[in-house]
Parts: structure tokens; C-alpha cells; sequence
């Protein structure tokens, strides 16, 4: 039973010294609600503050103002080894002069834990992750995948009531990812423990989470279900950074605004309802002849000789299955750029349409195509997302929905 | 407060208290024969002289810096520590790049070379003297008459290049060693891809080698200079700081002035004054060595 | 036919190019062999000479041309022990530079740690200011020293040299420590925090041991810096705690005129120093960098 609140969390650094120090503000006022047993991911560019926040629930950093409580204590004031938390390193941090079970059992060493009852619970977290013929090895002498799970294993051993992990699987290949991902959401359910996860890893957040974070320049820009940022982003931020490849972008005009959605002109002039209101989540109200920003994913675009959407192709990948088509931006904007390649993460030139695997497309050919205007955006000039008029359906999906052992407990209540 | 923000949250030590017994200590070690050295200074205090006493006000300075053999000390000092810097550097970035190539024996060979390092300056000082350096009986005595040339009267004629060489012999072993330190930390993808590149030895040394060894050049220097501005027991042994003034550096002129005119104001105010040159120094190039490290 | 007898003349070129090769590659190494150990000799003679005077009589060790071959006699030995008890001195040396090693490690380990993984703004300046108090000169300080030492009853005493040795190689231990403090990567330092580490188990179970290597070359130089020093060891002290540089000095005092004796003590000084220095130059290579390898 583990809650983590965090309320207005702020975190300066000051640099440089005497007279010409200064500070900076990393994190700007962060709220979270962390539930119990619930599976919380940090996303957010390079730099955004994830790390920092991170430790600063680990107690390896001070909050600047702001309470973080866990369990409803107030634990500002509290050292690390005293939060209940353990903590998994991008770089592992396993200590290299102690043998892996060393490694394990240090923090129960310690604590003063005698030596019996360390092996016990050493050779217990070994079991869960399959560690027990390493024990003995240096961490020199393991690979990679090895070395990250004796690091979740001294976790383990701590018994901790939340786990905090900093990037844990980017060191590890694309297979051993994959594994280990699946092995963390077992442990997560096996071990009924709540966990904050920091990753790069689109694949990772929206695969584990219960709840993303999605933070940007130490500001949270959205919290939500994985499917909520998907399908209802609340700013043009969220819904590019959510998804790969990237939402693609357009500008637009607003020709009319109703009570069933707002009304845009595209490019080619024709007209198009996106089913969304007319009111911002803040600021005035659109209306006609605002400029707005539309968005659609590469997913939500679909190939039609007659569509109001054209564009060159200007590179084709084609992974099989699905076809990925860069293409030059429907206004124009993107001519000459390769489409879809956006240097930075502004850069709306080029689209992304994903196709199916069979499109015949070249590379130089004009084609067309539409878009589901359900699965459109829109964006003020502000960036904040008009609030889409019906919910997605699966919004309210929790991960549980999406993994065997729920299908079967409910099959189980069934009975 | 503001150590707080580095790092360690509560129940951990202050930065200060973890550097309070070495920054303690050493500001003591600095500070109280500082306050007393400046005291000193101050006042007309001569051992032989006990009957004069008493205030001097900044006499002892005046007489310090109007005293032509401060500046020639000075001068004897920056020589000092310049071609001792120059020939270290030069001769044992040479070494190592040689100790670092295959041959018969290398692992002795380096032994011998650095084993001055170890020695007693009094000693080197004294060998040196007595059987090195010697006019009658040394061994470059010997040398200079199997080719029929006259002996050299070492610390009669070039006192202070006879300085330099002990002292560089003794030092030359320091930068050998950490020189071939950083010489075995060098890339071997980086030399062979510049000899892919067509570069030679020559080549190789120039734009790889040498730049490689930036850092542990700089470390080199640092050290040396700390060491080598307050050398003493070499010009002890060997000259005495003479003939005449020929190797007598700060350091040893604030001795000749203390322990041998027993003229403690005078004294002080030359230990005031190398205190003040030793912070000038310290201030300038340290800073800049280190800034060099930093990076 | 044709084909394989110039395939046979390629090959048989080709042998004795790698033959040449690996000929020029051995006269490489025979040319490198003489320069290398020829300068090494040179660096070395003073020391080996001096060894070799100390089993001469003080005719021999004064004869020109230099005599090379003699009947070795450890008279000089014999004789300077009954002057002054060698032992005494070499245990003086022994103890304190050992007890001025251990003494500025352990005053150095808190501060480097501070310094290295909790560092200010100040960090920077205060390890320079440290840096600089070695460059005063020690006879500038001679005399107040000379008299609080006189006041304290530190004197002529082991305890007396043991502080001023610390305090004299503080700032290069400090600064050493500071180095390879700050190539431990952080992060392991906080999963030590994680596990409930305090700051002494940190540095205990953590630190030391990872610097091991670092923290003996440290030690290694300091100990040789001490053993090494004269100064105040001639000045501190006279007869009770007077180490081995003492030692010297009482037989240099007419000088040069007994080479033989004269050389006999330098060995005995140096001796322990040299062999000890000889035997960890590995360890203290490993470490002796400042920071100075990446
Ligand atoms: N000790 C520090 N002193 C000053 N600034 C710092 C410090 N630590 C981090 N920062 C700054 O705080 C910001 C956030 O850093 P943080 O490590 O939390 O980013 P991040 O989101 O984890 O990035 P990444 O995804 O690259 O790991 C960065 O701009 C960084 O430069
Ligand atoms: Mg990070």
C-alpha cells in the first residue's frame, strides 16, 4: 500500500559562483497523484527534468519548495535509505568490487540483517529473476542483460513499496529490451508494488504505464492513460511527442464553428468537420478565419486518388507489412525537404503516411489521399488542443484489460 | 545552507564539516606563522643584536627591496625552476616515448631511470658534489682527461647550471613517469589509423603523441613548480647559495638572512614577500593548469 | 607450368621479404635496446657508483683514475655504525613516514570526498589555495614554527614531524584523492545512498574500495616525500627523533673528506627507500597521475 503525491514541486540549480551565479529553474512546479500499485512513466525530451524529478523522490536531491508525501507523510526531510523506495540506474551502478549476491544483500547488510536471512532473501530475488548461478560473479563477468536484471534484484531485496526506474532498458539491445519489458511488467504484477519509470521508449511508455507523464522544460504537460495522450492529446506538445512516427501537421482556417465541430479549409479548399469544440481548455474561443493547426496521425491517413491531401513522395519505406511514404507537405511547405525527417521537433515541413504493405508508390510520384476527420486535431495558435467532442472508446482502458492473467480472473468470476 | 542543494539530503554530513579538518589545519598550518612572520617583519629584531628592539615599521621591507640580492635571488629562482621545467619536460616526454617501445630488458632499464626519483635530495646533492661533479676526484673530472680537456670546476664556474643538473636529474624521473603513464593510456586505434593516414613516427608524435600528453604535461609542471620553488637542501649542500649570490634563490636568501645574519625582521619580511610570490604564482599559473586539467 | 614457377618465385620473394622484415624489426629492437639502456645507465650511474664507493677504502674511493676494481671491504659499514647507531634513524624514518601518510590520509579522505562529489562553488579555489600553501617556502615559516614547537614540547619528538610532514603533504594527497575520487561515477555512490549507506559506510564499503589502487600510490608518494625530507628534520629535531636525513647530515659535516663512510651512510639512508619504491612503482605508476589520464 504505497501512494506518492508530489505537490508543487520545484527544483532551482544555481551555477557558477560570487557574483555571477545563477540560477535555474529545472522543474517549475510539478503536481502528481502516484495511486498504489499503479505503474507510472515519465516521458519528455532530453533534458526536460525527468532524472531530476525522479531523484528528488529517491531523496537523492532536495526539492527546492514543494512537498513530496508518500502514504500521505510528508518525506522531504526524510533520507533516501528511509523512503521505502528502491532505485534501478540507467548505468545499473552495480558496485564492481562485490560479487553479485554482495551486491543484492548490501543494503540488508546494512541495515544490520544477519547473514542467513540476507541469503534467504538474496536467493529469493535471484529466483524471481533467474540470477542464481551468477551470484558468485563479479559484475565485470556478466553481459548486459545480466548486469540489469541483478540491478532490479537489489531493488527487489530491499522489499521496497515503490520502485523508481531511471531509463533501465536503454542500455540493452533491441531483443534483450523487449524481454526485459516483459519481465518488469510480470515483476510488477507479482510484486504488487508501485513503480515510476523514466524512458525515451514510446514502445515502454505506452506499453506499460498506467499513467504517463508526459513533462516538457520542467512543466507537466499531460497526465493520463496511455490511449488518453494517444487519442486525446491536450496540446499540439503531447500529441507530437505521443505516437511514432510523429503526428503530422497542417495549417488551417476556420470556416465555420458549430455545435457539432468546427469547420476547416485545407489547402486545396475543399472543407472538412472535425468533430471537436469550439472552446480551448483555456483562452477565447475560436471562430471563423482564426488559424488553427490540424493534426493527423501517419496512421490516420488514407491513400485516395480524389482525396483534398497531395503530396510527392520523396522517400518510401517499405518494412513489409506496413509501408511508411515521406511526402512533401500538403500546403507545399515541405517542397524539397525530405518529409517526415523533421530535424527538430517543430519542423511540421513533410508528412508521414503509413500505408499498407502493398503500395505501389515510387519515389517521385504524386499521390493522394484522405484523412479520418475523426481522428483529426486541432490546435489553437496557442498549441492547446480544441477538446475532441467524442471519446475515444478505449480511453478508459486500463493495462490490466491488456494482459492474460485479467482475461483469465475474469473468466474465473464468470465461472 | 546553500551546501545543501549539492546533493546529499538530510542525515548526511556537511561539506563542511568533511573539509573543516584539512582546510583547518592547513589555514593554521599558513595563518599563524603568517601572523607571526608578519609580526616579525615589523620589528627590529637581530639575535646578535639583542639590545635593539622595537618597532621598525616597514624598515626591514625597505631594506629587503632596495637590497639588490632579492632581485638576483628572484632571477636565480625563476632560472632555477625555468630550465628545470624546460629540461624535465623535453627530456622525459623523450624518455618515455622511448621507454614505451619494445626492447631487451625494459622493464629494468625503467627502474634505473626512475630510481633517482626515490633518493634524498641531501644525497643526490652530496654524490653529486663529491664524486660527479668533483674538479679533482670526480667522475667528469676523470671524463674530461681521457680527451685530454681541463677539468671543470663545476660550482666555481657554472654554479648554477651545476644546480640545474642535479636537480634536473632528480626530477626527470617524476615526468618520465607520469609522462609513459599517459603515454601507455594512448589509443593504439588512434597511431594506427594515422599510419594508415600515411603519417611517420615523426608525424605520429607531433599530432598524436604530443596533444595526447597535454594534460599530463600540465600535471608535470604543476608539481614540479611547487617543488622546485622552495628547492633548499641541493643549494645547501652543494654551494651554499654561492660563489657569491650565484645560486642563491628566495628560499635560500630568507635562510641566510634567519639562520645565518640572524636578523629575524629581515627575515620575516623576505618570508612575507616569498608568501606573497608564492600566492601570485599559485593565483596565475596554477589556475591555469588546472583550468588546463579541468577540461 | 609457366604459372606455378612464378607463383613459387612470388612466394620465395615474399619469404624473404617477411624474413627481412622481421630482421629490420630485431635491429630496431637491438638499436633501441643500446640507446634505451645506455640513458638509463647514465640516469642510474650516480647511484650505482655511489653504491660502489660505499665497499671502497677512502683511498680507493678518492683515486684517480677511478678505480673500478677493488677488493670490496665493508669496513665503511662497520665503522660508521659504531659512530651512530643506524637503526635508530632508520626506525625514526620509518615511523614517521608512516605515521605522516596514514595521518594525512585520513584527514584527506573527508575532504577529498566533499570535495569531489559534493562540490561548491568554492571547491575549485579552495583546492588551489591548498595547492599554494605548498609553495611557501619552509624557512620562511621556520622560525615561528620553531617556537611554537618549542612552546608545545613537539621538539626533537616523532609526533613533532609526523604533523609537519601531514601538513606539508596534505595538499598533494588531498588533491590526488580529489582525482581519482571524481572518476567514480556518481551514480554508484547513490545506489549506496539507496541501500542506506551513511556517509561513512559510503566511503568504507564504497569509496576505498574502489579506489584502492589510487588511495596506495597516494600513500606510496607520500611516504617517499617524507622519508625524503630534509629541512625539518634537521632543524625539528636532534638526537631522539632524528630520521635517516639527519643521519646523513651527521656525516657530511667534514665534508668529502671520508667518501667511503660518506657513501655507506647515503646507501643505508637510501637503501629502503629505493627498494621499497622499486617494488610498488607499479602500484604507484597505476595512480600516479593526477587526474591527468582519461
Ligand atoms: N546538478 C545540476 N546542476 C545544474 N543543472 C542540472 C543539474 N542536474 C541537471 N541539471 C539540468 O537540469 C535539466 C534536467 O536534467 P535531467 O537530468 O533531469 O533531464 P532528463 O529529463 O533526465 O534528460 P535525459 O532524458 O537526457 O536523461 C537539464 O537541463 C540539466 O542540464
Ligand atoms: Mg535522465
Amino acid at each position: 500500500m504505497s501512494t506518492l503525491t508530489l505537490k508543487n514541486i520545484v527544483k532551482e540549480f544555481t551555477s557558477g559562483s560570487g557574483a555571477s551565479a545563477s540560477t535555474t529553474q529545472v522543474i517549475k512546479g510539478v503536481d502528481l497523484e502516484v495511486k498504489d500499485q499503479e505503474f507510472v512513466v515519465f516521458v519528455g525530451p532530453s533534458g526536460c527534468g525527468k532524472s531530476t524529478l525522479m531523484r528528488m523522490i529517491a531523496g537523492l536531491e532536495n526539492a527546492t519548495s514543494g512537498d513530496i508525501l508518500i502514504d500521505g507523510q510528508r518525506i522531504n526531510d526524510v533520507g533516501p535509505a528511509e523512503r521505502g523506495l528502491a532505485m534501478v540506474f540507467q548505468s545499473y551502478a552495480l558496485y564492481p568490487h562485490m560479487t553479485v549476491g554482495e551486491n543484492m544483500g548490501f543494503s540488508l547488510k546494512l541495515a544490520g540483517v544477519s547473514k542467513e536471512e540476507r541469503a534467504k532473501k538474496v536467493n529469493a530475488a535471484a529466483d524471481v529473476l533467474q540470477l542464481g548461478p551468477l551470484l558468485d560473479r563479479k559484475p565485470k563477468a556478466l553481459s548486459g542483460g545480466q548486469r540489469q536484471r541483478v540491478a532490479i534484484g537489489r531493488a527487489i531485496v530491499r522489499n521496497p513499496s515503490i520502485f523508481l526506474f531511471d531509463e533501465p532498458l536503454s542500455n540493452l539491445d533491441a531483443a534483450l529490451r523487449v524481454q526485459m519489458r516483459i519481465e518488469l511488467a510480470r515483476l510488477h504484477a507479482e510484486l504488487k508494488a508501485t513503480m515510476i519509470y523514466v524512458t525515451h521508449d514510446q514502445i515502454e511508455a505506452m506499453t506499460m504505464a498506467d499513467k504517463i507523464v508526459v513533462l516538457q522544460g520542467g512543466v507537466v504537460e499531460q497526465i493520463g492513460s496511455p490511449m488518453e495522450l494517444y487519442h486525446h492529446p491536450r496540446n499540439r506538445f503531447v500529441a507530437g511527442f505521443i505516437g511514432s512516427p510523429k503526428m503530422n501537421f497542417l495549417d488551417v482556417t476556420v470556416t465555420d464553428v458549430q455545435a457539432e465541430g468546427v469547420t476547416v479549409r485545407l489547402p486545396d479548399d475543399s472543407e472538412s468537420l472535425v468533430r471537436v469544440a469550439g472552446q480551448p481548455e483555456a483562452g477565447s474561443a475560436v471562430s471563423v478565419g482564426d488559424r488553427l493547426t490540424m493534426g493527423v496521425r501517419p496512421e490516420h491517413l488514407i491513400l485516395d486518388d480524389s482525396g483534398p491531401l497531395g503530396g510527392q513522395v520523396q522517400v518510401i519505406e517499405r518494412l513489409g507489412g506496413v509501408t511508411s511514404l515521406y511526402l512533401a507537405s500538403p500546403d507545399g511547405s515541405g517542397d524539397g525537404k525530405i518529409g517526415g525527417l523533421k530535424a527538430d521537433d517543430q519542423a511540421d515541413s513533410g508528412w508521414i503516411l503509413i500505408a499498407d504493405g502493398d503500395v505501389a508508390s515510387r519515389v517521385g510520384d504524386n499521390i493522394r489521399y484522405t484523412f479520418d476527420s475523426a481522428r483529426a486535431h486541432l490546435f489553437t495558435s496557442d498549441g492547446l488542443a480544441l477538446p475532441s467532442l467524442d471519446r475515444h472508446p478505449l480511453t478508459g482502458l486500463t493495462r490490466q484489460d491488456n494482459s492474460l492473467s485479467s482475461v483469465s480472473a475474469a473468466q474465473a468470476t464468470d465461472v | 545552507m546553500s551546501t545543501r542543494a549539492s546533493g546529499r539530503t538530510v542525515g548526511g554530513l556537511r561539506t563542511l564539516s568533511l573539509q573543516a579538518p584539512a582546510v583547518g589545519l592547513l589555514l593554521m598550518w599558513m595563518l599563524i606563522p603568517l601572523v607571526m612572520t608578519l609580526w616579525f617583519s615589523f620589528q627590529r629584531y637581530n639575535l646578535l643584536m639583542p639590545s635593539v628592539s622595537g618597532f621598525a615599521g616597514v624598515d626591514n621591507y625597505y631594506y629587503l627591496l632596495t637590497d639588490p640580492s632579492l632581485w638576483t635571488a628572484m632571477g636565480n629562482t625563476l632560472l632555477l625552476v625555468g630550465w628545470v621545467l624546460v629540461a624535465t619536460v623535453v627530456g622525459g616526454t623523450l624518455l618515455a616515448v622511448l621507454l614505451q617501445q619494445e626492447f631487451f630488458g625494459r622493464g629494468v632499464a625503467r627502474l634505473f631511470v626512475i630510481a633517482p626519483f626515490f633518493i634524498m635530495p641531501t644525497v643526490s646533492a652530496l654524490v653529486w658534489k663529491n664524486m660527479m661533479m668533483h674538479p679533482v676526484n670526480g667522475i667528469f673530472a676523470w671524463i674530461a682527461s681521457l680527451f685530454g680537456l681541463p677539468a671543470i670546476d663545476w660550482f666555481a664556474s657554472l654554479p648554477l647550471t651545476s644546480v640545474i643538473i642535479i636537480v634536473t636529474w632528480q626530477w626527470l624521473p617524476f615526468a618520465v613517469l607520469i609522462l609513459l603513464t599517459a603515454i601507455q593510456s594512448l589509443d593504439d586505434d588512434q597511431v594506427e589509423a594515422a599510419r594508415m593516414d600515411g603519417a611517420g613516427p615523426l608525424a605520429i608524435f607531433f599530432y598524436i603523441t604530443l596533444p595526447h600528453l597535454k594534460r599530463a604535461i600540465s600535471v608535470v609542471v604543476m608539481i614540479e613548480m611547487i617543488f622546485l620553488l622552495t628547492i633548499f637542501a641541493e643549494i645547501f649542500v652543494t654551494t651554499s647559495g654561492g660563489p657569491g649570490l650565484a645560486t642563491t634563490n628566495l628560499a635560500y636568501l630568507i635562510y641566510i638572512r634567519a639562520l645565518l645574519d640572524f636578523d629575524v625582521g629581515g627575515a620575516s619580511a623576505g618570508g612575507v614577500i616569498a608568501i606573497i610570490l608564492a600566492n601570485i604564482v599559485a593565483f596565475f599559473l596554477v589556475r591555469t593548469v588546472a583550468k588546463n586539467l579541468e577540461n | 607450368m609457366m604459372t606455378s614457377s612464378t607463383n613459387s618465385v612470388a612466394a620465395a620473394s615474399m619469404a624473404v621479404n617477411a624474413s627481412r622484415a622481421r630482421r629490420s624489426v630485431l635491429n630496431r629492437k637491438l638499436v633501441l635496446t643500446l640507446v634505451a639502456w645506455t640513458i638509463a645507465l647514465m640516469m642510474f650511474f650516480p647511484i650505482f657508483w655511489m653504491f660502489l664507493t660505499s665497499f671502497k677504502t677512502e683511498a680507493e674511493a678518492i683515486s684517480t683514475p677511478p678505480s673500478l676494481f677493488f677488493t670490496p671491504s665493508i669496513d665503511g659499514y662497520i665503522e660508521i655504525q659504531a659512530r651512530a647507531d643506524y637503526f635508530k634513524y632508520a626506525l625514526n624514518s620509518v615511523v614517521i613516514s608512516l605515521g605522516a601518510t596514514l595521518l594525512a590520509l585520513l584527514i584527506a579522505i573527508p575532504s577529498a570526498y566533499s570535495m569531489a562529489f559534493l562540490p561548491t562553488k568554492r571547491t575549485q579555489t579552495t583546492l588551489l589555495w591548498m595547492l599554494s600553501t605548498k609553495m611557501l617556502p619552509s624557512v620562511g615559516v621556520l622560525l615561528p614554527v620553531y617556537l611554537i614547537f618549542r612552546d608545545l614540547g613537539l621538539l626533537d619528538s616523532r609526533t613533532g614531524l609526523i604533523i609537519i610532514y601531514m601538513l606539508m603533504n596534505l595538499p598533494i594527497v588531498v588533491w590526488m584523492l580529489y582525482t581519482f575520487f571524481k572518476d567514480i561515477p556518481k551514480d554508484i555512490l547513490e545506489a549506496g545512498r539507496m541501500d542506506g549507506a551513511s556517509t561513512l559506510q559510503e566511503i568504507f564499503h564504497l569509496l576505498l574500495p574502489l579506489t584502492l589502487p589510487g588511495i596506495a600510490s597516494t600513500g606510496l608518494l607520500c611516504v617517499i616525500l617524507s622519508w625524503n625530507e630534509a629541512f625539518w628534520s634537521l632543524n625539528l629535531t636532534t638526537s631522539n627523533a632524528a630520521p635517516l636525513t639527519a643521519y646523513i647530515a651527521s656525516f657530511s659535516s667534514p665534508e668529502g673528506l671520508f667518501w667511503a663512510k660518506l657513501s655507506a651512510a647515503s646507501t643505508l639512508a637510501v637503501a629502503p627507500i629505493l627498494i621499497f619504491g622499486w617494488m610498488t612503482q607499479k602500484q604507484m605508476v597505476r595512480g600516479l597521475t593526477f587526474g591527468a589520464v582519461k
